[in-house]
């Protein structure tokens, strides 16, 4: 085994062209588990610690765009006010041990449809900023997912970073598991409400192949707000509505039965949190 | 390869690591710094917290090769020699130490805790040491040493 340490981010980029079958490593909350337990033994491993651009974050052009190398722990004490999913969604991960070294980059890394950023990222309308010595380009993260543990990079390809614009409205993460710390999600869903563009943006977790977007639902809460003139009047939504818009949820997750719980339980789960969590978001926004 | 790097505040070397290795073990069998335990090298139970380069960690999901020239403090780094660090003189008096194997880390994560908020209420304790198992003392006796520990540090002068 080899062991790779570039101090820049020219550098990994080369190193990752030379030697296509180097796993990268940041955090290692998931790499590390698969070495202990020699799941797997790659070739060269390429340490992206060292370099220094990736656990930075900065506003540009309206939007942030937040280095693949940054902790939860930083996104929830640096970008808790600006990215409020993502911060909710931080803080359900793992233990404080774990989220000073896993990072968002990881998650996408490993592409887990159980991934806690993923509800958050998908609600907010985020995209993943990936980069090799061919260029860089941004993939919306509603198609980085390709399947279970698959996402869309390229052999020569590292994370650089994800991009998404400071909350315009309130934005919410509920997670249902086993216990309140230190659980891989049973099922997930992350909300944003955007009042400036009146739409609406969902994230589904651990529901289905890859983490998934629920379209007709987020079209359907977006709709039957604007109607309604709900935006500008604060008014509550109908209660027909809000069961309606859980139903989509739970109509677009594609579940399995699993360890964890049955696909007819996360169904029924995900309407209950999209509900709950639409709840949340209104309260805030009303209470502006 | 060669790992260099400072621990407990001194520069410590190690050859011929292999570059699959976790720095809890390069710690506990290259260092002979058994304090961090190895229990389930998967993250889950705490019991190798440790910091680096202030934070803490688990050392178990730490490459040692991602230790290079960083600072670590385990916790056999916390108290002067010879003596205890207040965070473990109220674990012993607490009878929140059974079979102790648990103990360094939630030493190292209760140290962590402290340091960011000196008087933590019962579901601030809860949630900075949910990374933390012990299989012994049902952990009312550990959230007691908490709160003893942190008394005696807001006072101490
Ligand atoms: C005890 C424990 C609890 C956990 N709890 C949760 C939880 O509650 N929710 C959750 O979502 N996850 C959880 N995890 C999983 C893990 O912490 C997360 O997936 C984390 O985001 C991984 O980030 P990392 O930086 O540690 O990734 P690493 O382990 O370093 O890497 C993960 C994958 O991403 C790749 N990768 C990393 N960075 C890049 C990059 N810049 N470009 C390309 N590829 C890259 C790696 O090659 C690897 O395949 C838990 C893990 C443990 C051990
Ligand atoms: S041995 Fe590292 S967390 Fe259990
Ligand atoms: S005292 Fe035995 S595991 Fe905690």
């Amino acid at each position: 085994m080899e062991f790779l340490q570039p101090t820049s981010w020219r550098e990994a980029l080369e190193m990752k062209t030379a030697r296509a079958e180097a796993l990268p490593i940041a955090g290692g909350t998931d790499v590390l588990v698969d070495l202990n337990f020699d799941r797997h033994r790659p070739e060269v491993i390429l340490d992206l610690n060292r370099v220094a651009e990736l656990s930075e974050w900065q506003p540009a052009n309206g939007r942030l765009r937040v280095g693949a190398g940054v902790s939860y722990s930083r996104i929830i004490t640096e970008l808790g006010q600006r990215l409020p999913g993502l911060a909710m969604a931080s803080r359900s991960v793992g233990s404080p041990q774990i989220r000073n070294r896993g990072t968002v980059g990881g998650n996408l890394g490993s592409a887990s449809p159980a991934g806690d950023a993923h509800p958050a990222l998908l609600a907010a309308g985020a995209s993943i900023e990936v980069t090799s010595l061919r260029g860089s380009r941004e993939i919306p993260v509603d198609e980085f997912f390709l399947g279970p543990k698959r996402n869309a990079l390229k052999p020569d390809e590292l994370i650089a970073g994800f991009w998404l614009r400071p909350a315009p409205g309130p934005q919410q993460f509920a997670k249902v598991g086993t216990r309140n710390a230190m659980v891989i999600a049973v099922c997930s869903f992350g909300l944003a409400l955007d009042p400036e563009q009146q739409t609406v943006g969902t994230g589904i977790g651990s529901a289905g192949p890859t983490p998934l977007r629920a379209g007709e639902a987020e079209r359907f809460l977006a709709e039957a707000l604007g109607e309604g003139d709900h935006w500008r009047s604060g008014q509550p939504l109908p209660e027909s509505a809000r069961e309606r818009f859980g139903e989509l949820v739970a109509r677009a997750a594609r579940p399995i039965d699993d360890v964890r719980g049955t696909a007819a339980y996360r169904r029924r789960a995900l309407a209950v949190l999209a509900r709950r969590t639409f709840a949340w978001a209104w309260q805030e926004y009303t209470a502006q | 390869m060669r790992i260099s790097c400072r621990v407990n505040g001194e520069v410590r070397e190690a050859d011929q690591v292999w570059p699959g290795e976790s720095l809890l073990w390069f710690l506990r069998e290259r260092l002979g710094l058994p304090g961090a335990k190895n229990a389930c090298e998967q993250g889950e139970c705490g019991s190798c917290s440790i910091y680096l380069e202030g934070n803490l960690v688990c050392a178990c999901l730490v490459l040692a090769g991602q230790a290079q020239n960083r600072d670590i403090v385990t916790v056999e780094g916390l108290a002067e020699p010879g003596a205890l660090h207040p965070i473990q003189a109220a674990f012993l008096e607490t009878g929140a130490v059974q079979c102790g194997f648990c103990t360094p880390g939630l030493i190292v994560a209760t140290h962590d805790l402290l340091r960011r908020n000196p008087e933590p209420s019962d579901a601030q304790i809860k949630e900075a040491l949910a990374g933390n198992l012990c299989r012994c003392t049902g952990y009312a006796k550990i959230i007691a040493a908490v709160h003893l520990a942190a008394g005696r540090l807001v006072s101490a002068p």
